[in-house]
């Protein structure tokens, strides 16, 4: 079989002078399923980018059916047959399928009106080619996630793409959605199209792909047929050490209920329920895992459980003390912390050194400020030390933050939070965007931290993860409990799943202990 | 030498700027006047030369560094609270009306005057935080208004109650002599204010780099989520940064009337307060670095008078120098392209060592 595309000798410095793709070749066959694995940072979304014409290399080139390329901007390799769907979707939400799937080449009537009929009409038409259904007249922010990636990748498929390239698909689905997906791309490659896909989940890999492309730090480091590998050889090439990633033992015995939840509601200010008679308990020594697709009332449980926010209803106590009302910092001084979801927008001040992004829930407390004024040397001491501890990667701990990569960032935020002894952790997609290593060193310190004894309460949108380490499990969906597994040994995503959609519900389920 | 550049990167395009910004008016200074090289000369060295009017760049800047300061503690917490302008005069008003009504030994005498002058400012603060803290409503328009009534409200006080009817124009009474600010170089004007600006920049930096609320001034700035979420109260912190800055600026105006005019002199809005923006600009909201940039400044407007003075140039010549630096300091993209290539040299020099090292 014939290549459509070769990159070959690419090197990529970004400005500000990391480098992501180091003397990276690789071939994509025609008609072909070709995976790309890495860890984050590895230089996977760089690569893509360099294709897709966004950003330019220093050094290389790019050969798109066998002849070579140099596309100024996407629209050049939008033109040339070269499609890309990003992880994160680039669709206008208030327009309407059909809308979306015109933008840019719209039909017109009598050379200013939009052809409205005509819009409808070509996107049924591509739809119906590929066996893709999409509801041309929704808005796209009504639709769920799953069929929004529908629409982008139909999108590229009207422009007359060959090569589809998907950054990382399956990370914002669920198991179902994901599932449905594949169809679709094995149904795209009996077409006769190309489809270069991005993946740090190596099951997907097996599963879907005829090729296998490794990336290990900014470098390719083989490209090999997908059969002649296993999931534990892709993951030993990724890392270039052996990753365990089995799910982590039981807990010894789970003490007293820590935190209590008690049919807690919230509207919020559009008269929109967002979380309905949520009930649950986190025990001392266990981990209780809170599944489900995001926005379906995580981020709002989170910032009522941390002060950020105030519940319409409920009660939410901790050791018994009912905590609706405390400041933010009341409930830390609780020996209450809290890792955010988002950590750019609430975990870290990006332009501001590490040690200033250490000490923002302490700075006040005697060993680092006396009368108010702030004791930088042991600042600095104490910053060195949780640097090394948590084996961040920075020149000093004078740096600005937002100079680290996302993982050593996230380490930062984890550094802080876990520092400061606390007792209950609230921890909220604590491994997202950040690499298998220190995702490894997460779980593991979050693991030790429930040994210790403490309660951890965690959310995430990464089915692997809740399963790996929850010791219990609820489920959310559209603001309410749909399901509570007390027994997560054998428990797969797939069990998951229908309660994440809502699709099979457990009424009155909730996460409370029942003794 | 990378590195090096990358380290100062922001002083030494600040620097550019202000050397762009020369270079395009000594052009301009060639295409309008007769004698190109004698304005040039006055213009640039001209402040240099008289004792006189070296000591007009130290008194006038003395004030500039006041409202810079001001300004910067406001800017740091991302607070656009451009009221120094109107704590300025308003503070200056006030405090000369005190200094009028009341008889107090010397020293005592001014120091009361600052501290009234230095609440009439906080309070003048206090207002568009609190409003903003409270409603949301936008500091800049809140303060910028309430500009306007700094302005009339300090000219009902002087005009209508503490005006010297035996003076020619529209002045206060003249201040007790126990309430000046002693002037120390004969043949000038220079008086103990330059002292009082640097003591306060020096207070400034030290509270917003070395104190718990400058930290918390600094970090709301940096981003007030991430406040918030650490636990602290923004809306205090808020409020303080603006009740400080009106509060320095306030004391700046004492200053000015005390040890400069000796009376309220002021029919309009003097303009401090928007040099002060224009200095804490140059000086990146660092309270040191606005000592220099307020120096300078002081420095291109005597260099501007002297010049309208003695050659055949305007004044305003200044301005387009002064709006030229500030485009350029403000344009984020301004040498960038420059950054980007000696970080990528940098960068690439760093890995082929660390490469080396490796085998």
């Amino acid at each position: 079989m014939e290549n459509i595309l070769q990159v070959k000798n690419i090197t990529m410095v970004y400005p500000t002078g990391v480098i992501a793709n180091k003397d990276v070749s690789m071939d994509v066959k025609r008609n072909s399923i070709h995976a790309i694995v890495g860890e984050n940072g590895a230089g996977k979304s760089t690569l893509m980018n360099v294709i897709f014409g966004k950003i330019h290399p220093q050094d290389g080139d790019v050969f798109y059916k066998g002849e070579k390329v140099n596309f100024r901007n996407p629209n050049y390799a939008i033109k040339a047959g070269i499609g890309m769907v990003h992880q994160h979707l680039m669709l206008a939400p208030d327009l309407t399928v059909a809308e979306n799937m015109i933008l840019g080449i719209e039909p017109k009537k009598g050379k200013i009106f939009l052809d409205t009929v005509n819009a409808l009409e070509t996107t049924d038409a591509v739809s119906k080619k590929y066996g893709m259904d999409v509801p041309v007249n929704k808005k796209i922010k009504d639709l769920p996630i799953g069929v929004r990636q529908r629409v982008e990748i139909l999108k590229a498929l009207f422009r007359n793409a060959e090569l589809l390239i998907l950054d990382e698909p399956t990370s914002v689905l669920t198991p179902q959605e994901t599932e449905v997906l594949f169809e679709t791309l094995f149904k795209l490659k009996e077409n006769g199209k190309t489809i270069l896909f991005i993946s740090h989940k190596l099951s997907e890999v097996k599963k879907l792909a005829d090729s296998v492309t490794v990336m290990r730090d900014t470098r390719v480091i083989t490209t090999k047929d997908a059969a002649e590998l296993t999931e534990e050889a892709i993951a030993h090439l990724m890392v270039g050490r052996d990753i365990n990633s089995g799910r982590i033992a039981e807990p010894e015995n789970p003490g007293k209920v820590r935190l209590s939840v008690n049919n807690l509601s919230y509207i919020d200010y559009e008269n929109v329920q967002i979380l309905k008679d949520i009930n649950f308990d986190v025990r001392a020594g266990e981990i209780l895992g809170i599944a489900g697709v995001e926005g379906n009332g995580q981020s709002e449980l989170v910032n009522i459980l941390t002060g950020l926010m105030r519940p319409t209803d409920g009660a939410v106590s901790v050791d018994g003390k009912n905590i609706i009302g405390m400041t933010p910092r009341q409930i830390r001084e609780l020996r209450i912390s809290h890792i955010p979801e988002d950590r750019m927008e609430n975990g870290v001040a990006d332009i501001a050194s590490l040690e200033e992004n250490f000490i923002v829930d302490r700075y006040y407390k005697s060993e680092f400020s006396k009368k108010g004024r702030l004791n930088w040397k042991y600042i600095k001491d104490y910053s060195v030390d949780l640097i090394k501890r948590f084996n961040i990667l920075t020149q000093s701990s004078k740096t600005p933050t937002g100079a680290l990569s996302g993982g050593n960032i996230q380490k930062v935020v984890v550094a802080r939070e876990l520092s400061s002894d606390p007792e209950l952790i609230i921890a909220a997609q604590p491994t997202r965007g950040v690499d298998i290593g220190s995702e490894e060193l997460i779980h593991d310190l979050l693991k030790k931290a429930r040994d210790e004894g403490k309660a951890i309460f965690l959310i995430s949108a990464d089915l692997d993860e809740i399963i790996k380490l929850s010791t219990r499990i609820i489920v959310i969906y559209d603001g309410h409990i749909t399901k509570h597994f007390t027994d997560c040994r054998d428990i797969r995503g797939m069990d998951l799943g229908p309660y994440m959609l809502g699709v099979k519900k457990e009424e009155g389920a909730s996460g409370k202990i029942h003794s | 030498m990378e590195k090096f550049i990358l380290k100062y990167f922001t002083l030494i395009r600040t620097l550019t700027a202000i050397l762009v910004g020369i270079i395009i008016s000594v052009v301009l200074i060639y295409l309008i006047s007769e004698m190109p090289a004698y304005s040039i000369k006055q213009f640039f060295i001209g402040p240099l030369l008289s004792k006189g009017r070296f000591a007009n760049v130290i008194e006038n800047a003395s004030p500039m560094i006041f409202c810079g300061v001001a300004i910067a503690i406001a800017f740091q917490a991302k607070q656009f609270n451009i009221g120094a302008e109107g704590a300025f005069f308003l503070s200056a008003a006030v405090g000369t009306a005190f200094a009028i009504s009341t008889n107090m030994p010397t020293v005592l005498h001014i120091i009361m005057v600052l501290v009234v002058a230095g609440a009439t400012g906080a309070i003048w603060g206090f207002i568009p935080g609190f409003m903003k803290a409270r409603w949301g409503a936008s500091e800049l328009v809140a303060s910028l208004m309430m500009n306007y009534i700094a302005y009339f409200g300090g000219l009902y006080l002087i005009n209508y109650h503490f005006r010297d009817k035996d003076a020619g124009y529209l002045v206060s009474y003249k201040l007790a002599e126990t309430a000046w600010l002693p002037q120390f170089m004969p043949g000038t004007r220079l008086h103990l204010g330059i002292f009082l600006a640097l003591i306060f920049a020096f207070l400034g930096y030290y509270f917003l780099y070395h104190t718990t609320s400058g930290y918390e001034i600094r970090t709301t700035g940096h981003n007030q989520k991430f406040a918030k979420f650490g636990g602290m109260n923004v809306i205090k912190v808020i409020i303080l940064a603006q009740v400080l800055s009106g509060m320095i600026a306030g004391i700046g105006g004492a200053t000015e009337i005390m040890g400069l005019h000796r009376r309220f002199n002021w029919q309009s809005l003097p303009g401090y307060g928007w040099d002060g923006v224009i200095v804490a600009i140059i000086g990146r909201n660092h309270p040191i670095f606005i000592i220099f940039a307020a120096l300078f400044l002081s420095y291109l407007r005597v260099g501007g008078q002297i010049l309208n003075l003695m050659a055949d140039v305007p004044s305003e010549l200044v301005l387009v120098i002064q709006s030229i630096i500030i485009i350029l300091i403000t344009a984020e993209a301004f040498l960038s392209t420059w950054k980007n290539k000696i970080t990528i040299k940098e960068a690439e020099r760093v890995e082929v060592g660390n490469e080396s090292v490796a085998q």
